[in-house]
């Protein structure tokens, strides 16, 4: 059951003016309830205004956008309810922290949900553990932390909310190898546990072939392909023409194949890579 | 060739921090490290190894707590010669936003020299150069607010390239931009480096930025690890994953099936590289 739709989804930046791009061209997408997608494309390719759609954030100029079968602008006064349940982390979040507290800044949306103090509580400490946050930082100030730790707040301030959908834009920018594989986890860890829906926008093919069921590919504003990781990485030539950047040992297979060794697989992790490679010397060493 | 940066045991504890009865951890623990002109030196480490740290000793943001650090031959001590330590040693840092001060971007790369009194002529010169340098003229009249990030990083870098520097570094200068501005920036610097002998000293966590330096040195919680040429670095695949940095995926994958007792040299950082020691496995 799709639990995000989109339409001929369409969105043109300053209509009128000399500065005017379309920057969604017609998009017709469907996202299934339980699925956890990664969203790719150059700058520029129109993936930021896509999302900005999902949470009502933007109106399209034409098209639609349908949660739970439902036009989001049908009832523009239930604008603000799609909100909380489709949660959108941009980039940077740290930037967007503000309270006195850990806790007070995690808050902040389940309190504007009108939830009471025991729920707000609850989902606090539950996103918190979720997203690797000690319980010791919660009332100190969370521009003491560090910058892991404050993109951690941020995190958790929209997964408190508990939405349906949860979109992460590049949420592993600017961090170390660590850092980046630490939040990767966390967020596949809660996604196991809540079952709900995740987008997450990233630049690395790397990352998103270690958590994608479908990859969503965007192109100068259009959309390039939607599906199985495994087929969008078997297209791997066209994906680095339209200026994405792919995985290194994908580009060894893919020569490997030019200069006559076909493994016949679509290769991306080191750890696959040598697997195939092991049995294949085996193999030949047998013969 | 000269050595342009000297790094003598250096200790550094930020102050403020820590109390009467214990003294503020050092974050860097008795650094020694020589760079000679014209190298390109990456700097690698995990987040908060003291990289950024070592970084802004080198034009004197940051002075020691212990030891010494002399850029072409003045102290970062001495008061006196910093505006000329400064014009010798230029830093770019990690947010764009952060750097620039002007709402055109050839003032903005003209700032320092105005401050210096350069006369017009040669202002006006030097701008252009740096801006052509930078592949920015075109851009030379625009605001800098209408500009993407990897451009923003390359008006900062033509603002101290306007300087003639003799060494240029930069911490992350590439974090907070996305691949195609990291291609931009990297191949601005490396131009710099090869057409105009300027030493570039690079902190990042990329691997693949620090695989396309001349040498590769390593931080790990304020000391220095590891110091080589980037293959010999990558090839100590377990020590580097101890201390929470990656190698690239193909040293990894030779790494692995040396392991498992094949014969194939864990130097390897290039596809091409890669691709042809793979296919040398199958031909025996």
């Amino acid at each position: 059951m799709a639990i995000l739709e989109t339409q001929e989804l369409t969105y043109t930046y300053s209509i009128g003016s000399p500065f005017e791009k379309t920057a969604v061209d017609h998009v017709d997408l469907a996202i299934n309830e339980g699925e956890m997608i990664g969203v790719m494309g150059h700058t520029g390719s129109g993936k930021s205004t896509l999302i900005q759609h999902f949470n009502g954030l933007l109106k399209p100029t034409s098209g639609r956008v349908l949660l739970d079968g439902r036009d989001i602008w049908a009832d523009k006064k239930k604008i603000r309810d799609v909100r909380f349940q489709v949660g959108l982390v941009f980039q940077y979040p740290e930037y967007q922290i503000f309270e006195e507290t850990v806790f007070r800044d995690i808050a902040f949306g389940p309190k504007n949900m009108g939830l009471d103090e025991a729920e707000i509580k609850r989902r606090v400490l539950e996103t918190s553990n979720d997203i690797g946050l000690p319980e010791e930082l919660m009332e100190r100030s969370p521009f003491e932390l560090s910058g892991g730790q404050k993109r951690r707040v941020a995190i958790a301030g929209v997964m408190a909310m508990e939405p349906k959908v949860l979109i992460l834009d590049e949420p592993t920018a600017g961090l170390d190898p660590a850092g980046r594989d630490l939040i990767l986890q966390h967020i596949k860890a809660y996604h196991k546990r809540t079952k709900n829906t995740i987008l997450i926008v990233s630049h690395s093919m790397e990352d998103i072939a270690s958590f994608a069921d479908r990859i969503l590919v965007m192109n100068k504003g259009r959309l390039f392909c939607f599906d199985e990781t495994e087929k969008v990485f078997a297209r791997a030539e066209e994906i680095s023409q339209i200026g994405l950047d792919v995985p290194q040992i994908t580009k060894v297979f893919m020569e490997l194949k030019r200069r006559g060794i076909n493994f016949g697989k679509e290769v991306y992790t080191v750890g696959y890579a040598k697997e195939l490679l092991l049995k294949s010397l085996k193999e030949r060493r047998k013969s | 060739m000269e050595n342009i940066i000297e790094i003598e045991n250096l200790h550094f504890a930020y102050k403020g921090e820590g109390d009467e009865a214990s003294p503020p951890e050092e974050v860097l623990k008795g650094i020694d490290l020589t760079i000679k002109q014209g190298e390109f030196v990456a700097v690698l480490g995990h987040n908060g190894s003291g990289k950024s740290t070592l970084a802004k000793h080198i034009n004197a943001i940051l002075l020691p707590t212990e030891g010494k650090v002399t850029v072409d031959g003045i102290d970062t001590k001495d008061e006196e010669k910093l505006f000329d330590l400064r014009q010798r040693a230029g830093m770019v840092f990690q947010n764009p936003d952060n750097q620039i001060v002007s709402s055109i971007v050839e003032e903005d790369v003209a700032f320092a020299l105005e401050n210096l009194g350069v006369p017009y002529e040669e202002m006006r010169q030097r701008v252009d150069d740096a801006l052509r340098d930078v592949g920015m003229y075109d851009y030379r009249l625009h605001s800098p607010s209408q500009l993407s990030g990897g451009q923003k990083q390359r008006v900062a870098i033509a603002g101290i390239i306007a300087m003639r520097p003799k060494c240029i570094i930069l911490d992350e200068p590439t974090a907070m931009l996305d691949p195609q501005g990291r291609k931009e920036v990297l191949a601005t610097i490396h131009r710099m480096n090869r057409e105009q002998g300027i030493t570039i000293v690079l902190i990042t966590h990329y691997m693949d930025e620090a695989a396309d330096c001349g040498r590769v040195v390593v931080i790990d919680k304020g000391r220095i690890v590891m110091d080589g040429a980037p293959e010999k670095v990558f090839a100590r695949v377990d020590e580097l994953k101890k201390i929470g940095l990656d190698v690239p995926q193909t040293t990894e994958l030779a790494y692995e099936l040396k392991r498992a007792g094949y014969k194939i040299s864990p130097e390897i950082i290039k596809v091409d590289e890669c691709v042809e020691a793979l296919l040398a496995l199958f031909k025996k």
